[in-house]
């Protein structure tokens, strides 16, 4: 039921219309990270507010609605945010990949490859992919304007010298247009070459960070690598045991006292659409 | 089997419902009013008004009992609310000077013109459990005595007339509002002191200690704490000229701290400035001790590498909101993230072990 007492989408449109700026400039500089007046939401920081404020400027009443948290419609955040925007929005919401106009996701990018009429709004925790390896903000802006990457390059190096191969599985640096250097939010690396070329608009908002930052359709985005260690976007060896895919990102589950596992799509529509389809894995019922 | 994370809507809602039931406990005892909440525990209010950087004592209120007397929970509601108000306009600075003060002590001289008022102060109390309001809450009336409508100058201003304490010059530029623009370094001084006002009050707190016990020590005292109503005036386009449009309680202290003079300046004291809503002196302190740290660069002193004087560290982190946010979120299901972890730790194990056992075989 949409509530009348809050405007649509919950924020009011002197807010949007400054979100929306924001968004604008993001799309104009692929991957730079444009500052914008976060506000405070009626979910915690850290729950997806800067997601939740690019959502809510972008919906309009005509949109199809999906928000996904770890690749599943049904993760107890993406219900409660879900429910937000039937709430305050009353728009139409959906678990079908295709079907969805905006798709609002945490920490994965849907197997099912996107259109150019769909928008991809991430959720971003730590924008800035030079964080750890430098905490002032005031320093890492100058990094970027100078592109100097270097330190991230070396902090790649110094892993391949340790383990022998870059230990960063997640959040996994990019490189957009030979220019910034991106962080991706934190999804596995696996979805890290879904990211380049991808025909719909990608936004990621961080809120409590006040940073959006974006890439437009088609837009050429490199994993960051060594020409002797080049990117490997892995996953776990085995194919999902429920609709019996190889090709899908997978979660490891415990299925009992003696620490047996099972490994099923990570997301849920491209399972249950596969699994309606007549395939089967070695655990569907 | 695969239940995991299924039925996440039902589990939401009985999870809702729980809660309203463990906020409300035992039915067979009384329910707590608003009203209750904000006379008889008018401190936790101020706290709310302050960190929710609202001044309205029924919200906060209402804010405290929706969030079983969790502070920063309470802050969480009010925030969330007023990011939904339209803004009007803005008020004229309040005027402190012409502060009606329950409160008002200076450190710094024995005796000022206005006189040292106590006020409602635990400050001498012996803090010894009061068995009696267990049992019945009545309190004697405290005595009144009629005071005089004239203002109470301000101490700081006595040291001023001699130039020994910097000027604080007047300045009408409108100020930065960290609600409205990204906060961004660097920080001038009314941004810094916006972020400190509504910054945690522990957090605060803890900043400010460290500055005493030697991280960036600038030895302050207390010029001033005076807590009491200011009128909030706003001017009226229509009528071209400004009407009081209600009351606030503040919490002001100005602090002298030492200053041994720099290639600029000669030797003279410097101010640490603190304004709060409500009666939180501990706050206003604490505010008042942290803007002097912060204070090093215009002053012309060392950075001595001490947290307090760190701007970015200080005001990227005051704010409760933001924090318990960030720290909970944790919480929040992680697997996706996680079982890559998994994956290259298993990776980097089995090649770590294949190693050994191929140096053992040599």
């Amino acid at each position: 039921m949409m509530q009348d007492t809050y405007n649509f989408a919950y924020l009011d449109e002197q807010t949007k219309r400054m979100i929306r700026r924001a968004i604008l400039k993001g799309l104009a500089i692929p991957g730079y990270q444009v500052p914008f007046a976060s506000r405070e939401m009626p979910m915690p920081y850290g729950w997806g507010t800067g997601g939740v404020q690019v959502s809510a400027a972008v919906l309009t009443p005509e949109d199809r609605f999906k928000v996904i948290d770890q690749g599943a419609d049904d993760t107890t955040n993406a219900v409660s945010i879900r429910s937000f925007f039937e709430r305050t929005a009353g728009v139409e919401t959906t678990t079908a990949t295709e079907d969805a106009t905006v798709i609002q996701t945490r920490h994965r990018i849907p197997e099912q490859p996107l259109t150019e009429d769909q928008i991809l709004v991430y959720q971003v925790p730590i924008p800035e992919p030079l964080r750890f390896l430098e905490p002032r903000e005031s320093e890492t802006r100058k990094m970027h304007s100078l592109e100097e990457y270097g330190l991230m390059h070396v902090k790649l190096y110094e892993d391949i010298s340790r383990h022998g191969h870059i230990a960063t599985s997640y959040a996994y640096p990019v490189r957009v247009e030979a220019r910034y250097v991106m962080d991706p939010s934190p999804i596995p690396k696996f979805d890290n070459p879904k990211l380049d070329d991808n025909p719909a608009i990608q936004l990621f908002g961080a809120g409590r960070e006040q940073r959006i930052y974006a890439l437009p359709p088609y837009t050429k985005v490199i994993s960051l690598d060594f020409d002797d260690h080049p990117f490997d976007p892995s996953k776990a060896d085995q194919p999902c045991g429920l609709c019996g895919s190889n090709e899908s990102y997978l979660d490891e589950i415990i299925v009992d006292d003696a620490g047996n596992r099972m490994f099923v799509c990570s997301d849920t529509d491209y399972c249950e659409k596969r699994q309606a389809a007549g395939h089967k894995g070695k655990f569907a019922a | 089997m695969y239940v995991a994370v299924k039925g996440g809507e039902r589990a939401i809602e009985n999870a809702h419902t729980w809660l309203a039931e463990e906020r409300r406990g035992d039915t067979s005892v009384a329910e707590l009013s608003i009203e209750q909440i904000r006379e008889q525990l008018s401190l936790a209010v101020n706290r709310v008004m302050a960190e929710g950087s609202l001044y309205d004592p029924d919200l906060a209120a209402l804010a405290i009992k929706q969030s079983r007397g969790d502070l920063i929970e309470a802050i969480f509601l009010i925030r969330a609310y007023r990011t939904t108000l339209p803004r009007f306009g803005s008020s004229n600075p309040v005027n402190t000077a012409e502060m009606a003060c329950d409160r008002r002590i200076s450190a710094t001289f024995k005796d000022v013109p206005g006189g040292q008022l106590l006020g409602p102060t635990f400050d001498y109390t012996h803090r010894l459990l009061d068995f009696k309001l267990a049992a019945e809450g009545e309190t004697a009336e405290a005595p009144n005595r009629d005071t005089d409508a004239t203002a109470i100058p301000h101490v700081i201003d006595f040291l001023n007339a001699e130039g020994l304490i910097e000027e604080a010059p007047h300045d009408d530029t409108t100020p930065p509002d960290l609600t409205r623009e990204p906060l961004e370094m660097p920080a001038d001084r009314p941004l810094r002191l916006q972020a400190l006002t509504r910054g945690d009050e522990g957090f605060v707190l803890s900043m400010a200690y460290s500055t005493q016990r030697g991280y960036a020590r600038n030895h302050a005292f207390v010029g001033e704490l005076r807590i009491g109503s200011v009128a909030v005036e706003m001017d009226i386009p229509e009528l071209g000229f400004a009407i009081e449009i209600g009351e606030i309680t503040l919490t002001e202290c100005e602090t002298v701290n030492q200053f041994k003079g720099s290639k600029s300046e000669p030797p003279q004291f410097t101010r640490g400035y603190g304004l709060v809503f409500g009666q939180t002196e501990r706050k206003a302190i604490s505010m008042a001790l942290v803007d002097r740290a912060l204070r090093w660069e215009e002053l012309g002193e060392d950075n001595v590498g001490a947290p307090a004087q760190d701007a970015e560290f200080v005001l990227y982190h005051a704010d409760n909101i933001q924090a318990t946010g960030f720290l909970e979120h944790i919480k929040l299901p992680h697997y996706v993230d996680f079982q890559s972890e998994l994956e290259l730790v298993r990776k980097l194990r089995r090649e770590a072990m294949a190693d050994n056992v191929a140096e053992a075989a040599e």
